[in-house]
């Protein structure tokens, strides 16, 4: 047999159906739906008397425009949204899917739900019409966002037609300097590669630098693998996967548990599998990043200066000047000297427990510096467990806002919006123009690096705080 | 799906690396249920102040594109959120091409299931493209799907790279998942064996 990559052995393992010129059916074993990206998928099935053809793959739960304040248990104020919500509780009622409702306290965001309740399994397909899925490759799955017309093409027929993409390796050799979190590796491979630089590739991600990494920061890295262009990105399960599903509601149990591990252990890329293109960051080299301008390939050391537009080429040129525009920075100014107006800490990206601890061990014992600051956990076990284990106290003793589980800021779909001009340290994903509120200006860092700006009331290298 | 065969009409220029979805169209928009009615808030942040006027120098809004069905741009065009409100809102406006160097792949994607034709052509022509965008109603851009090319109104023709499947079902306008569902005795087989295989899926 030819060595094989990771992702050549998962695509294999799922083909139903491949046509001559390449085109294949892609069998789906989970398929995450949220409320805002399936409306119209339901309806073309209703339209076309079809009906989802998997209902026990099929897992829903709202979170992209549900509110995070504490009244959302009286139900959700702006009309559209809550028609949004009400039309996924009745699809999943319909159509008999497994659901999280809005107030159940296993809601949150679907990329924390799925692993959470051992959806997500290695070796697993996993779609859904979020291009954030590729969070769920930390365990070893093929996972894409898909759009709507494809959310609902799965939903009839449990396949995605595709062609398969190239194998990208992408190794982040040693150890991580103190400071140093899965938010800056992820965030400093798509400034070495670009937004585009994953395109048209499946990315492994591999090294030590990744097998010392927890779950929950794998899963932070896999991420951001779409934010290089990349649609799904992934890493071999191990010892550590395996121990992170064991004993979830959904993971397999007795005798399934042991066949399942038996196949997951096969799940690695054999020594000579051929690689399309191969990227290695050495893991000392990579510092406490955060962005400058409006892609998320504007990513910078802390300590690190303003770039000047013309240091770049080609279309960047107009681009940076827009965004240095647009952020309200000049070029050489100092990151470390940029004042914060607001932070945010959460998201698919940083709303897991880990994320919160390493928050929490910045804020305690101290006062927030910014106008406001909120965290928003990523799921309602999550918060749960924040509480538990005392987080919840040092934020609210810090003056942030400790709000209910959702996507929230991060992509502004429900109240929590920046005002134009208004400046925000955040742990979510993309810092586009008007991302997180019309006019509002986002730079991205880890969620320690986040905590510390709240202190300070300046973007902050963490490292004068260890 | 509506059909595409071939498109001769006005492009309009947007000379911009990186057009993330986000701007194409911003979240506020993606509360609706339906799949029609976004051509107006198509980028909607370019495209109006904060009173809700339209802002004179955006391209969309200057009479010359106001019926553009063209868009010429830059590099990695429609990365970022994998929204299909982005091509339905580009299809509502009336826009039934997109020309640019490369596309983020979601985007790609989500275009041919709306009638929409992304051609992704090398710099140096989309560069060409670009100019004769910017002259407005005075050149028309020439699309043929079933030839693969692109011709300018001076009369260069492009040639573009189109996957074989996306074009015949963009030129018959077929339903993907009707075409699927045509096979659908190999999935049941697929099912069978894996639920051997993975019993615990």
């Amino acid at each position: 047999m030819s060595p094989k990559t990771l992702y050549d052995k998962i695509w294999d393992a799922h083909l139903a159906h491949e046509a001559e010129d390449g085109t294949s059916l892609l069998y789906i074993d989970r398929h995450l739906v949220h409320e805002v990206t399936s409306p119209q998928a339901f309806e073309g099935l209703r339209m076309a008397n079809r009906t989802v053809r998997a209902p026990d793959k099929t897992i829903a739960v709202p979170d992209h425009n549900v509110p995070t304040t504490p009244d959302r248990v009286n139900g959700i104020e702006n009309p559209e949204s809550r028609i949004q919500v009400e039309a996924l509780d009745k699809n999943a009622e319909d159509f008999g899917i497994h659901y999280y409702p809005v107030n159940d306290v296993r809601q949150g965001i679907v990329h924390i739900v799925g692993p959470e309740q051992g959806w997500t399994l290695p070796g697993m397909t996993v779609v859904c019409g979020d291009s954030h899925t590729a969070t769920h490759g930390a365990f070893g799955a093929l996972a894409h966002g898909i759009g709507t017309s494809e959310v609902e093409h799965v939903l009839a027929t449990q396949t995605l037609i595709q062609r398969k993409g190239k194998n990208m390796k992408v190794e982040i050799t040693g150890k991580l300097a103190p400071g140093v979190t899965a938010k800056d590796i992820t965030l400093s491979v798509i400034g070495a590669t670009g937004t585009a630089g994953g395109t048209g590739y499946v990315i492994e991600y591999c090294g030590e630098a990744i097998r010392d990494l927890s779950m929950e920061g794998r899963m932070t890295v896999c991420n951001m693998a779409i934010e290089g262009g990349a649609r799904a990105g992934l890493i071999a399960p191990d010892d550590k996967t395996f121990a992170y599903v064991q004993g979830r509601p959904h993971a397999p149990k007795g005798a399934q548990w042991e066949a399942a591990l038996n196949w997951w252990k096969t799940l690695y890329s054999d020594d000579d599998a051929h690689w399309d293109k191969v990227v290695t960051l050495k893991g000392e080299e990579i510092a406490p990043v955060v962005t400058w301008g409006t892609s998320p390939e504007d990513v910078l050391p802390i300590n690190a200066e303003v770039p000047d537009p013309s240091s770049f080429a080609g279309g960047k040129v107009d681009a940076v000047k827009r965004a240095l525009d647009y952020m309200g920075l000049k070029p050489g100014q100092k990151l470390s000297e940029v004042e914060i107006d607001t932070v945010f800490i959460g998201s698919c990206t940083n709303g897991r427990i880990e994320d919160l601890r390493a928050a929490a061990e910045i804020l305690k014992g101290k006062k927030i510096a910014v106008k406001r600051a909120m965290i928003v956990p990523g799921s309602g076990l999550v918060r749960a467990q924040a509480e538990e284990e005392g987080l919840a106290d040092i934020f609210k003793e810090a003056g942030f806002e400790w709000r209910l589980a959702g996507c929230s800021m991060c992509l502004a779909m429900n109240p929590d919006q920046l005002s134009p001009g208004e400046r925000c340290a955040a742990t979510s994903n993309r810092n586009f123009e008007g991302r997180q509120g019309r006019g509002g200006r986002t730079h991205l860092m880890s969620p320690a690096m986040a905590a510390a700006a709240a202190v300070t009331g300046r973007l902050t290298d963490i490292r004068e705080m260890m | 799906m509506e059909k595409f065969e071939k498109l001769s009409g006005i492009a309009a220029p947007l000379p911009l690396i990186n057009v993330d979805t986000d701007m194409i169209i911003p979240k506020q928009f993606l509360k609706t249920i339906k799949r029609s009615g976004l051509g107006v808030n198509l980028f909607d942040e370019m495209r109006y102040d904060d009173d809700g006027n339209e802002i004179p120098d955006f391209v969309l809004n200057k009479p010359q594109y106001r019926d553009a069905q063209i868009l010429v741009a830059g590099d990695n065009f429609g990365c970022g959120s994998s929204r299909e409100h982005a091509p339905w809102a580009i299809k509502d406006f009336g826009i039934r091409c997109v020309i640019a160097p490369s596309y983020a792949d979601i985007f790609y994607n989500n275009c041919f299931k709306n009638g929409i034709l992304p051609i992704a052509l090398p710099q140096d022509k989309v560069d060409v493209l670009m100019r004769e965008a910017e002259k407005g109603a005075n050149a028309r851009i020439e699309v043929d799907l079933e030839a693969q090319t692109v011709s300018t109104s001076e009369g260069q023709v492009f040639s573009f790279e189109v996957d074989a499947f996306k074009k015949h079902c963009l030129l018959e306008g077929l339903d993907d998942i009707g075409l699927t569902l045509a096979k659908a005795d190999a999935i049941d087989a697929f099912e069978a064996r894996a639920s051997q295989a993975r019993p615990w899926v």
